[in-house]
């Protein structure tokens, strides 16, 4: 196949991203609820279990705490593991393998032994599924050293960064959205990395940097582009990685505009809009021509009926108004 | 069985040399030098002697709080430990982990962390890799008899039987968890017969009698290791001291958990006596021998000691080295 001009969506993006990366190296396995079908996990495991076998693609059953605590203690042992989450809610029982353990270990043992284990947390907010099969998570991880975060937003940075969390030899979070799963576009077809970390300049714009990240960051894209059909430009910024993230980047859009806005698909209060907003002012306070606002869901566990899912969920429509407020 | 005497003697000097080690802990406690916490090992030594012996040196072991035991009996350096315990930059851990994680890779000590239950899913994940890596490695998670409270360890039993995975959970029964009698936290103190709903082999083993700790180990290793599965077992021991530090925990005392006579009755029941007698009715020890090696062990902890007093403390500067590899 050529790697150009072919298009593949989301999902299908991450099944390649991890047919590759256990063709290459017979040491990386994939454990977790539902590789087996796309019941949980969509088209993402399509055909893994064929290709290398229930020993390196392991099914589970529904026991969060000990089959995290096997992906951590298998890349202890020196293989490099990915453990699904085909709820990001579901990992709620595994924090102690996660932050106790991977996040603390490689410090706590004097750099001894490392964690090359990648938590892959599938948000599978809307539908009217309620509060517990919809929670974005990505603040609490980021809270912790140790772990590195990552939440992609395109077919393209989703294969380049599960790839790149595959190879890290730190523990990675890899958070993604099944709204975004859909999403077509041009994805090369060899292995590359995405770099974790580096955020990018989705659109160039003088008037205000708006900053976002997996699914929040196509509503931001709608918002720059309806933005643009009235004259004001968007420095739009797909942070693509949580922790770390690219403040070089930010502090730089915001020098030029004056103005920031974040829009985080997750809740107000202690999340990771406020960090990033903390991080400007204390580095480009002089630089602010107006306050910074964040764009989050209300704190209010998601509710169930449609009617209030409408005025929960965050659109494009709610980037355009805090954006019009600050200019 | 019988056996080389100078395995025996081994046996019998590894006992000792925990023992020597724990207690030199004792009085730098005491005195404010050493503030990391310490849970002694001292009553268990058989527990982590019979199953070192029992084990390869490639095979992997993960610990818990009471692990300066499990970490000498699979060959980790007195030295490094000592020094780890002071916080030292020589430390196995480089003085990043003190008491409670000790580490030793090369000789297969993989992790030691006092989260209770926290390396039973981590030492399922060794034992995962090994099995498919087909290395003939085999795992073993240590915990205590507090333990036994948290589900983890039963999702592991589960998922460890359904694979068919090499893995030991070595529960050492010491009767207390952390200040609460078995009596107190479980309706059955039959600890060995929780993984039978599983389909686990089990065993309920006198864990002072070193040699029977041997023999029970070794065939659980080769049990696990011949690919048919992991095997539970419990010891039935007792810690001389308290949860934590020197504190005995007596009755009557300020932390007022165990009373006198069941210390009493323990202390006669000593893991390192019983051995002693044993090996001098068979003649494989005598007066002289067990004075030289006693000697011998304590001039190799007050060397570790001065190793330790040699070394430095880390730098100021490096507190964020280690955070990410």
């Amino acid at each position: 196949m050529s790697s150009n001009n072919r298009t593949i969506n989301f999902g299908l993006a991450i099944n390649e991203a991890l047919r590759q990366m256990m063709q290459t190296d017979a040491e990386v396995i994939l454990i977790g609820q539902g590789v087996k079908s796309p019941w949980y996990v969509g088209n993402t495991c399509n055909g893994l279990v064929s290709d290398f076998g229930e020993e390196r693609v392991i099914d589970t059953p529904v026991s969060e705490n000990a089959m995290t605590g096997a992906a951590v203690g298998a890349a202890i042992a020196g293989m490099k593991a990915v453990v699904v989450h085909p709820r990001v809610d579901f990992v709620l029982y595994a924090l102690d393998p996660i932050i106790n353990q991977a996040a603390n270990w490689h410090y706590m043992n004097g750099g001894k032994s490392s964690v090359p284990v990648v938590f892959w947390l599938i948000v599978n907010r809307g539908g009217e599924q309620a509060a517990q099969h919809s929670q974005a998570l990505h603040s609490l991880f980021a809270h912790i050293p140790g772990l590195k975060v990552v939440a992609p937003s395109t077919p393209h940075d989703a294969k380049g960064l599960m790839i790149a969390a595959i190879r890290d030899q730190n523990p990675v979070v890899f958070i993604d959205d099944r709204w975004l799963y859909g999403l077509k576009e041009e994805v090369p077809a060899e292995i590359y990395e995405v770099p974790i970390g580096k955020g990018i300049l989705r659109k160039s714009g003088s008037d205000v940097t708006l900053v976002s990240w997996s699914a929040m960051a196509r509503e931001a894209q709608m918002a720059a582009d309806e933005l643009e059909k009235e004259g004001i430009g968007v420095d739009l910024i797909d942070l693509r990685s949580v922790k770390p993230y690219d403040e070089a980047l930010i502090l730089e859009s915001v020098r030029k505009t004056g103005r920031l806005v974040v829009a985080d698909g997750a809740w107000k209060t202690g999340g990771f809009a406020a960090e990033i907003i903390a991080t400007v002012c204390e580095k480009g306070f002089d630089k602010l021509k107006a306050p910074a606002v964040r764009v989050c869901l209300p704190d209010c566990p998601a509710p169930a009926s449609s009617s209030l899912e409408k005025v929960y969920y965050l659109t494009a429509c709610d980037v355009v108004k805090a954006i019009k407020h600050i200019l | 069985m019988t056996y080389e005497t100078s395995f025996l003697h081994s046996l019998y000097y590894l006992m000792l040399r925990i023992r020597k080690a724990e207690e030199s802990l004792v009085e730098p406690i005491l005195r404010g030098e050493i503030k990391t916490p310490c849970h002694l090992y001292s009553g268990q030594e058989a527990i982590a002697t019979g199953i070192g012996a029992a084990l390869d040196p490639t095979d992997y072991i993960f610990g818990n709080h009471r692990s300066h035991g499990h970490y000498l009996a699979k060959g980790g350096s007195l030295n490094e430990m000592i020094a780890e315990i002071y916080g030292m930059e020589s430390g196995c851990s480089r003085g990043r982990g003190g008491s409670m994680h000790l580490i030793s890779p090369e000789h297969g000590v993989l992790g030691i962390v006092p989260i209770v239950s926290g390396t039973i899913s981590l030492a399922m994940g060794s034992a995962l890799a090994s099995s498919i890596r087909k290395d003939g490695r085999v795992s073993v998670s240590f915990f205590g008899d507090g333990a036994t409270g948290e589900g983890v360890l039963y999702e592991s039993l589960n998922f460890a039987s359904l694979k068919k995975l090499p893995i030991i959970f070595a529960c050492e029964n010491n009767l207390y968890s952390t200040h609460l009698p078995i009596s107190e936290i479980r309706t059955n103190a039959e600890i060995h017969k929780i993984a039978e709903p599983f389909g686990i082999k089990s065993y309920r083993v006198d864990g002072n009698d070193v040699l029977e700790v041997y023999e029970k180990a070794e065939e659980a290793v080769h049990y696990c290791r011949s690919g048919q599965g992991p095997v539970f077992m419990e010891f039935l021991t007792y810690r001389f001291r308290g949860h934590v530090g020197p504190d005995d925990n007596i009755q009557g005392s300020h932390t007022d958990i165990r009373p006198v006579n069941e210390i009493r009755q323990w202390l006669e029941r000593d893991p390192i006596k019983l051995f002693e007698e044993k090996l001098k009715s068979t003649e494989a020890l005598d007066e002289a021998i067990i004075e030289k090696m006693n000697r011998e062990a304590e001039e190799e902890v007050k060397a570790a000691h001065a190793f330790c007093k040699a070394s430095v403390k880390p730098r100021e500067e490096d507190l964020y080295r280690y955070v990410f590899k």
